[in-house]
C-alpha cells in the first residue's frame, strides 16, 4: 500500500516512515508542508495520505484545507489527518462531503501502533476513522434531545459507530457478540429516527449527520 | 509666651525681612507681564483708529492673532518668574505647550488656550492692579514717612515749615500714616503674591481634572497592551511547546510503541520496561496536551469560542450541557479570557465539586459577554482559598469584567462572569 506523508516535524516524519516501512507500507513521498503534499499526491496517486493539520506557513489548519482540496481533486486518495488536538468543527468540515476514506485522529494515537495501523488500513480501504475524542465532542453538541432516550450501552455503540467501526469492530471493543451489536444498532436507528443504511460508511454518515444537527 | 509665634510671624513680615522683599520684587516684576496681554491687544489703536468696518475687523483680527501668538512666550516668562523668584515649578500644559508656535492660533477650541487667555487678559491684570497697589504702598509709605522730617528740615520761611503748629501736626500725622503703610506693605505684597501664585497655578499649569483624565486614558491603554502582551506570550508558549516538546514526545512514544510491537526475543524484564516507558510516554502526552490546550488553542482564533469550548467540554468526565451564542465574535483578547474562565471553572468543578452535571453558557448580550458555569455539586467554594478562583477573578478583572460566585454549602455552585466584548 502506497502512502504519502505530510508532517512538518522532521523527527515525527522519520518516525512515521520507519513505522510504515517496518509494517509493510510503501512511503511514496514525505513532505513538510501543504503545497508539497498536494504536488506529491498529484504525482504519486497514493492509496492514502497521512496529513498533519498544523503545518507551515500559518500553523493553524493548513492540513484540513489541503485535505478538502484533495477530496475535490483526487477523491480516490484516502486522507488520514493527524492533529495534536482534534476539533469537532474541522471534522464537520471534512465530513460534510462524504465519510469514505477519511480519518481524523489525535497524533498520540500513532503511539498505539496496531490501533493506528488498523485505522490507516480502514481509511485506505474507503472506511472512516474518527478519534473517540471528536466523537465525544460531537455527542456533546446534541444533548437534551433524542440522545437522552438511548441506554448507556446504546450510547457506547453509537460513539463507536461514529468513529467508523464495523459491527465486528464494535463487538470486539465492547466484548459482546456481533448479533448483540446489531440489535443495539437497530434500537439506536429506531430511537433516533435515522434512515436504515447499508454499508459502514453510509451508516457513519447517517450518524454524523444526526450528530451535526442536520438530520 | 503665646505671643512669641505671633511676634515671629510679624517679624517675618517686617518691612526689612527677606520675605517682604522677595514678595515685593515678585509682585512688582509681574506687573509689566500681566499688562502685556492688553498692551499687545490694544497696541495698534493709539496709532491708527480705522473708521470703516472692514479695516476695523482686520485690525481686530490682527491684534487677536498677535495676542494669541504671544501667549506662549508670556506664559513661559510667567512660569519662569515663579520658578526663579519663588522656586515654584508650574509644569507645562499638554495641549498648549506642545506643537508648533502658530498652532496656538487653531487652539480656540481648546480649553487650555482659554484658561491661559483668562490669566493674561482678566486675572493677570487684576493681580497687576494689586501689584501697583503694593508698589504704591511702599512708595507712599516712604514718602509720607519722610514728611515730618522734611517739614522739620524746611527753613522757617517756607509756608510748609513746621514752625506753623497746624503744619507740624499734619506732617506728624502723615508720617505716622507713612510708617503704617510701610508696615502694611509687606502684608499687601504677600497677599498679592498668594493671589498671583494661585491664579498662575490654576490657569497656567495643567488642569487637574484634565490631567487625571489623561492619566486614566494612558493607564487604560497601558493595561490593554499588558493584557495583549500576556496573551501573545501565552500563544508563543503554546506554539513553542507544540513545535518542541510535544513533537518529541509523540516521536518517543511512537518509537517505544514500535519497539513494543516489533521486538521479539527480548527478555521479559526488558519488555516490561519498554511497556512501562511506552505507557508513561502516552500519559505524559495527554498531560502535556491538556496543559497546552489550556493556554490558547489554535481553533479559538480560527473558529471562535463555540468551537474551542466544545473541545474542553468534551474532555470533562461529567455530563456537560454547552450553549454558546456569541455572534458577532468578541475581540480575541476577550475570547481568550472567556476560554480561560470556562476552562478553569470546569477544572475546578471536576476537582472539587463532586458534581454529576455542568451547564456552561456563553451568551452575548449587546456589548457584554456573559459566561455561566453552573454545577450540581457540593458547593462551599471559597474564592479566598485556592489559587484557581483567585486567578480566574484576576484575569477577568484585567479586561474590566465582573466575576461572581454563588456557592452555598451543600451546593449548587454558579460562577457568573461578564466581560466587555470589545477591548
Amino acid at each position: 500500500m502506497r502512502i504519502v506523508i505530510a508532517e512538518d516535524s522532521v523527527l515525527l516524519r522519520a518516525g512515521l516512515i520507519k513505522l510504515l516501512e517496518t509494517s509493510g507500507f510503501e512511503v511514496a513521498a514525505a513532505v513538510g508542508e501543504a503545497e508539497g503534499l498536494l504536488a506529491a499526491v498529484r504525482e504519486h496517486r497514493p492509496d492514502a495520505a497521512i496529513v498533519d493539520v498544523r503545518m507551515p506557513p500559518g500553523f493553524t489548519d493548513e492540513g484540513v484545507r489541503a485535505a478538502l482540496v484533495m477530496r475535490r481533486e483526487t477523491p480516490e486518495v484516502a486522507v488520514l489527518l493527524l492533529s495534536q488536538y482534534v476539533e469537532e468543527r474541522y471534522a464537520a468540515d471534512l465530513l460534510s462531503t462524504s465519510t469514505s476514506g477519511i480519518g481524523y485522529l489525535l497524533k498520540d494515537r500513532v503511539a498505539d501502533v496496531s490501533v493506528f495501523l488498523d485505522a490507516l488500513r480502514r481509511v485506505a480501504a474507503g472506511g472512516t476513522a474518527l478519534d473517540p475524542e471528536v466523537v465525544s465532542q460531537l455527542l456533546l453538541r446534541r444533548h437534551r434531545d433524542p440522545l437522552d432516550r438511548l441506554t448507556p450501552r446504546e450510547k457506547e455503540v453509537l460513539a463507536l459507530m461514529a468513529e467508523g467501526r464495523s459491527n465486528a469492530g464494535i463487538a470486539a471493543a465492547l466484548v459482546v457478540s456481533e448479533s448483540a451489536v446489531a440489535k443495539h444498532i437497530n434500537g439506536i436507528f429506531a430511537k433516533l429516527d435515522l434512515p436504515h443504511a447499508e454499508g459502514d460508511h453510509r451508516r457513519v454518515l447517517a450518524v454524523l449527520r444526526f450528530l451535526d444537527g442536520e438530520t | 509666651m503665646a505671643s512669641i509665634p505671633a511676634a515671629r510671624h510679624a517679624l517675618a513680615h517686617a518691612p526689612w525681612s527677606p520675605a517682604a522683599w522677595r514678595d515685593t520684587t515678585f509682585v512688582a516684576s509681574g506687573v509689566p507681564l500681566q499688562f502685556a496681554g492688553w498692551a499687545v491687544l490694544g497696541s495698534v489703536w493709539p496709532f491708527w483708529t480705522p473708521v470703516n468696518v472692514t479695516p476695523i475687523m482686520l485690525v481686530l483680527a490682527g491684534s487677536c492673532a498677535v495676542t494669541l501668538l504671544v501667549l506662549r512666550p508670556l506664559t513661559r516668562w510667567q512660569r519662569e518668574r515663579c520658578w526663579a523668584m519663588l522656586g515654584l515649578r508650574i509644569p507645562p500644559m499638554p495641549g498648549f505647550d506642545d506643537g508648533r508656535a502658530w498652532e496656538v492660533l487653531r487652539g480656540l477650541r481648546k480649553p487650555e488656550v482659554w484658561r491661559v487667555l483668562r490669566y493674561h487678559l482678566i486675572v493677570g491684570p487684576l493681580v497687576a492692579i494689586g501689584g501697583l497697589g503694593t508698589i504704591g504702598a511702599w512708595a507712599g509709605g516712604v514718602i509720607l514717612a519722610c514728611t515730618g522730617a522734611y517739614s522739620w528740615a524746611l527753613p522757617g520761611t517756607s509756608p510748609l515749615s513746621s514752625v506753623d503748629k497746624g503744619h507740624a501736626v499734619r506732617a506728624g500725622v502723615l508720617s505716622v500714616v507713612g510708617v503704617l503703610l510701610l508696615i502694611a506693605a509687606p502684608w499687601v505684597a504677600a497677599g498679592v503674591r498668594r493671589l498671583d501664585v494661585r491664579a498662575a497655578v490654576a490657569l497656567l499649569g495643567p488642569d487637574r481634572a484634565a490631567e487625571l483624565e489623561r492619566r486614566v486614558e494612558d493607564l487604560v491603554e497601558k493595561r490593554a497592551s499588558v493584557v495583549d502582551a500576556a496573551d501573545i506570550e501565552r500563544r508563543r508558549i503554546e506554539r513553542d511547546l507544540h513545535d518542541g516538546a510535544q513533537q518529541r514526545l509523540v516521536s518517543l512514544a511512537l518509537n517505544l510503541g514500535l519497539a513494543r510491537a516489533t521486538l521479539t526475543g527480548v527478555p521479559d524484564e526488558a519488555m516490561r520496561v519498554i511497556v512501562e516507558a511506552h505507557e508513561e510516554a502516552k500519559e505524559a502526552l495527554t498531560e502535556l496536551r491538556d496543559l497546552i490546550r489550556g493556554l490558547h488553542p489554535a481553533v479559538l482564533e480560527d473558529r471562535g469560542l463555540d468551537a474551542a469550548l466544545s473541545g474542553i467540554a468534551a474532555r470533562v468526565p461529567l455530563e456537560v450541557r454547552l450553549r454558546v451564542e456569541v455572534e458577532p465574535r468578541a475581540s480575541s483578547t476577550v475570547e481568550a479570557v472567556a476560554y480561560f474562565v470556562v476552562s478553569e471553572a470546569l477544572t475546578n468543578v471536576v476537582k472539587h465539586a463532586r458534581a454529576t452535571a455542568v451547564d456552561v453558557a456563553a451568551i452575548r448580550e449587546g456589548e457584554r459577554l456573559r459566561l455561566t458555569v453552573a454545577d450540581d455539586g457540593a458547593g462551599g467554594a471559597d474564592p479566598s482559598r485556592g489559587t484557581g478562583l483567585t486567578g480566574l477573578a484576576r484575569r477577568v478583572r484585567s479586561v474590566d469584567g465582573t466575576f461572581r460566585i454563588v456557592s452555598p454549602a451543600g451546593g449548587p455552585t454558579t460562577v457568573t462572569v461578564e466581560l466587555p466584548c470589545a477591548l
